[in-house]
């Protein structure tokens, strides 16, 4: 009975399928852009360790340091971190003095103690980052109606991300291939999902002075600052590579003698 | 239950001979993982799934408790609790990155561990039970699993739901108000994500509970062997401890191994990277994918694009994705060949492994956006997986004429060696051809 009911039901799904196969397709337009849009090339970043595996890597804290820079003097304008407090800075290798510094000179919202007034104080190393706008309304106003995202995890939420956001930064010099129109107030980069972004070409060399004297080139930059991200998105990643190669070690010992142990148990029977 | 020449229980202690006359636990243990269950001597390393999907359980619900500790089931402060646990907590990135490869691992395990179960023929009689519990097992894993996805309250944690409880809107007259029902009102809110977090953390202990069962059930007549061929004596089976907790325990370090190089190397590779964006009911992301172990089912979902015999394409979509799964249940008696083992059945081996390929070609197309020439790929695969189990499965068992069977288990292992059997068996006076079921 069992086995009637599954042939007749087997039949009718194979039927629907192998019509639905075989009806035609309406005419697909190919998208121009998927013809234009660039794969991200790859960020030849020192903190993914040798063969860029991704296994014993640190982060440079000169480059987390010059990262953060280019993340203040730049990207900050627009994009929060607000996931990001002074605090976790100590991670880029500055002093705690150093933390206390940069906290106290951004201002955070406050309330009055005297009047219970809105006011404003200055931010203490347990604060987060502040906004760049109050509100996405704000945001959308400054910027031509387009928000812009908050980079604390854009390295984990784009594929590729890392090589996506250096790509992405590096990629405004590429010429617009002829027959693409960008639209007004829009930017080409071929790296950018629809090839027209719209914020504006962030890095140009030679923009900011780097306190250690590195040269500040757009692909410098770039990397530094995709250095930076890389860290806001996964600060737990230094910690995981050593636990992990600890792991690795503990796991491959302990294989072994469970091998052996398992040969020995096994040994009068064979 | 098991054979009558299993190894009895015989506590040394005064202590033990106490506990076990008044609360026969250790007894239990015994027989069900100890030296009381013999197992045919003869099964290879794919029979070590079975221990290492516990063992991916036990991982999955402890991780989970510790989790539940310090994430907030709500949607406003859903996605920052769980970036709170990967930034602030102590090594919660470490237990978060346990628990989300640990379900793909979970899935992984499973997945092979059935595989194992179609080519062995470990669903046949007298062991129906035991295979129906295990689907029992994979829906509710499935089902646990989506829930989970959608705790973190990402992108695709968000528009995941909105697409799979969307499903049941197919069912005529009565979906919409089901649809509404299970979600808590129109679309996934703050109702869903509470309900979903509920499930999500009492349904492992169902599943906890299942698995219990079912190893009731496979102690009964015990592990099928890679030659098919029944147990008929104690030259046949070994003690399960200490000789397949030795071997248990080398495959699990081989599994830790595995495990690992994901967790602390690559632990966002088998993720997307859309749920790192907080949910956001007004953007919707370019292409909506489940987990990867969910897509040869998105597959079949998607497979059907004609409103066919008056039944429109989505319901099709629909009753074929349940249908895939739901067959499972009556596979015992669909394949109705007496020989068990795939090394015996030379037409049946062919078509496990296009089955097999199958599997992979479903997934592929799943994660592929809905555009040619993936839908017309992923129509011929899924008619394939059905017509599989539903047809070609049932007419294999008239047609096919299997290989000769070796005599017993005990001289398909020895008949290589060419050494005589050591037997490691209690009471060889107990020695009966039949297992006591």
């Amino acid at each position: 009975m069992v086995r009637f009911i599954g042939f007749g039901a087997g039949l009718v799904f194979v039927l629907a399928l192998i019509i639905g196969a075989l009806m035609p397709r309406e005419a697909t337009v190919e998208d121009p852009i998927k013809k234009i849009h660039l794969y991200p090339r790859h960020a030849q970043l020192s903190h993914d360790g040798p063969l860029g595996l991704g296994v014993f890597g640190t982060f440079d804290r000169a480059q987390l340091q010059r990262g953060y820079q280019v993340y203040k003097e730049v990207c900050s304008a627009c994009h929060g971190l607000q996931r990001i407090a002074f605090r976790n800075l100590g991670d880029l290798g500055f002093t705690d003095a150093e933390v206390k510094a940069l906290a106290r000179a951004a201002e955070v919202p406050s309330i009055n103690p005297q009047t219970g007034e809105p006011a404003t104080r200055p931010a203490l190393p347990s604060d987060h980052l502040p906004p760049p706008f109050p509100n996405e309304t704000v945001a959308r106003l400054a910027n031509n109606n387009a928000l812009p995202p908050d980079l604390s995890l854009i390295v984990k939420a784009r594929p590729d991300g890392q090589n996506y956001i250096y790509s992405l930064l590096t990629g405004y010099d590429k010429p617009v291939p002829a027959g693409h129109d960008v639209p007004v107030g829009l930017h080409f980069n071929p790296y950018f999902h629809s090839v027209n972004i719209a914020m504006a070409k962030p890095l140009n060399d030679g923009q900011i002075s780097y306190a250690d004297g590195t040269e500040a080139t757009v692909d410098q930059m770039a990397k530094d600052v995709t250095t930076f991200l890389r860290w806001a998105s996964e600060p737990e990643l230094e910690i995981r590579r050593q636990t992990g190669v600890a792991t690795m070690i503990f796991l491959f010992i302990l294989s072994i003698l469970s091998f052996l142990t398992y040969r020995k148990v096994w040994a009068n029977l064979k | 239950m098991s054979f009558p020449w299993a190894n009895q229980y015989q506590p040394k202690s005064p202590f033990m001979q106490w506990v076990d006359s008044r609360l026969p636990v250790p007894r239990l243990v015994y027989n069900a993982v100890g030296a009381g269950y013999p197992v045919p001597r003869n099964i290879n390393y794919l029979y070590n799934f079975g221990v290492l999907a516990g063992v991916a359980l036990m991982i999955q619900i402890i991780t989970g408790i510790v989790l539940a500790m310090h994430y907030s089931a709500h949607i406003t402060t859903a996605f920052d609790s769980v970036e709170h646990i990967m930034r602030n907590v102590n090594s919660g990135w470490l237990i978060r990155y346990i628990h989300m490869n640990g379900a793909s691992f979970f899935f992984i395990v499973v997945y092979i561990h059935i595989f194992r179960g179609l080519y062995f023929g470990s669903y046949k009689a007298p062991r129906e039970m035991v295979w129906m519990l295990g689907v029992l097992i994979l829906l509710l894993m499935m089902a646990t699993a989506f829930m989970g996805y959608v705790l973190p309250w990402g992108q695709m944690s968000f528009w995941g739901a909105q697409v799979i409880t969307s499903l049941f809107s197919a069912i005529p007259l009565v979906g919409d108000a089901i649809r509404t029902w299970l979600v808590g009102g129109f679309a996934p809110d703050n109702a869903t994500i509470t309900r979903f977090f509920s499930l999500h953390y009492v349904l492992p202990f169902v599943i906890l509970g299942v698995v219990i069962l079912k190893i009731w059930a496979l102690h009964i007549p015990g592990s099928t062997n890679p030659t098919g061929v029944d147990v008929q004596g104690p030259q046949d089976t070994l003690p399960f401890h200490p000789y397949f907790t030795a071997k248990d325990g080398f495959s699990l370090t081989i599994y830790l191994i595995l495990f690992s190089a994901f967790v602390f190397f690559m632990p966002n590779s088998l993720g997307h990277p859309d749920n790192y964006i907080p949910a956001n009911a007004l953007s919707t992301p370019a292409q909506i994918v489940p987990e990867w172990y969910l897509l040869p089912f998105y597959a079949i979902l998607r497979a059907f694009t004609l409103d066919f015999l008056w039944i429109p394409a989505k319901l099709w979509g629909v009753i074929a994705m349940f249908a895939s799964i739901i067959l499972l249940f009556f596979l015992p008696w669909l394949d109705t060949s007496r020989v068990k083992s795939a090394t015996y059945r030379p037409l049946y081996k062919k078509f496990f492994w296009v089955l097999f390929f199958n599997m992979f070609l479903l997934g592929y197309v799943g994660a592929m956006p809905a555009e040619e020439p993936y839908v017309r790929i992923g129509q011929i695969a899924t008619a394939y997986y059905f017509a599989h189990f539903l047809i070609i499965m049932p007419l294999l068992s008239f047609i096919e004429k299997p290989l000769p069977l070796p005599n017993s288990i005990a001289e398909s292992v020895f008949a290589k060696s060419g050494k005589k059997p050591v037997t490691v068996a209690a009471a060889p006076a107990a020695a009966q051809p039949a297992p006591a079921e």
